[in-house]
């Protein structure tokens, strides 16, 4: 059963993610991004690690997604140009580099010695509990560090999408 | 003990195949909100990678003490890549301000 969730979404994802990237309407790029987010929060709760699959739908697909959607309609894009469109010597650097990377991660992962997860199934380990309490002991300061980047992060965006002269 | 009847592996395959589209997506697009979606899209990957590792090597004797780390890190990631959006997605509308298109090879003037 766990395992044809996992496959579900994980053919899900794959999907989506091709028509995320290679779809000439922004506005669909960006809906079929929540479906694969929405599919990787499926494989998160399926592992045992259900806190980040909330945030994983909270924050992704209810708040980044969304500010994607809010500039795409406010700058009124409404197709993009097709992938590889550019110059030619972009689409072959660009192709034969991702397709180096690929076979590095895969070449990667093949010499890693096969294991099994080492979570049981109705663990708690992913639970809001123990990650709570990690982030305010042991990951206090990069807790707070984060704290303070987003508030930089909401200044800085203010700033930079403020117009000018005025 | 058994466990989830998930291998890590799989994870890791669909994390690697998920990095090299988002990575096809940012080495091959031009408009600017496209690169940034696919963006999007390979820091989940990395997340995904990171949630295999967390799964492979929870409760063993490698991370004892550290169970929840591989967790810890994508929390931080994901909130990095909020901060990130925000401040990217305002670049992209003072870019657009600037010269009606958000097409980054007319963002040239700092070549050479």
């Amino acid at each position: 059963m766990v395992t044809y969730v996992f496959l579900a979404a994980a053919a899900l994802a794959i999907i989506f993610s091709i028509l995320a990237i290679a779809h000439r309407s922004p506005i669909i790029n960006v809906l079929s991004l929540v479906v694969v987010f929405f599919a990787l929060a499926a494989i998160y709760a399926v592992l045992g690690m259900d806190f980040l699959a909330a945030i994983q739908l909270i924050v992704y697909a209810g708040a980044v997604l969304v500010l994607f959607l809010f500039v795409i309609m406010l700058l009124n894009i409404r197709s993009v140009d097709r992938l590889g469109s550019g110059r030619r010597l972009q689409a072959m650097l660009g192709t034969a580099v991702s397709i180096a990377i690929g076979a590095a991660i895969v070449v990667a992962i093949a010499t890693l010695t096969p294991a099994a997860g080492a979570v049981a199934p109705g663990s708690t380990h992913g639970t809001a509990f123990p990650i709570g309490r990690s982030l305010m002991t042991t990951h206090l300061l990069p807790f707070e560090l984060v704290s303070l980047l987003l508030v930089a992060a909401l200044v800085g965006a203010l700033v930079l999408a403020r117009k000018e002269n005025q | 003990m058994s466990t989830i009847p998930i291998s890590p592996t799989w994870i890791l395959y669909l994390s690697a195949i998920l990095f090299v589209i988002g990575a096809v997506g940012v080495l091959l697009r031009r408009n600017g909100i496209s690169i940034f979606l696919a963006l999007e899209l390979m820091l989940n990957a990395a997340n995904l990678a990171f949630a295999s590792f967390a799964f492979r090597f929870a409760g063993t004797s490698l991370t004892a003490g550290h169970a929840l780390d591989g967790q810890i890190f994508i929390f931080f990631i994901i909130a990095v890549a909020a901060a990130e959006a925000a401040v990217g997605l305002a670049l992209f509308i003072a870019m657009y301000r600037r010269k009606e298109t958000i097409d980054v090879d007319r963002f040239n003037i700092l070549r050479w």
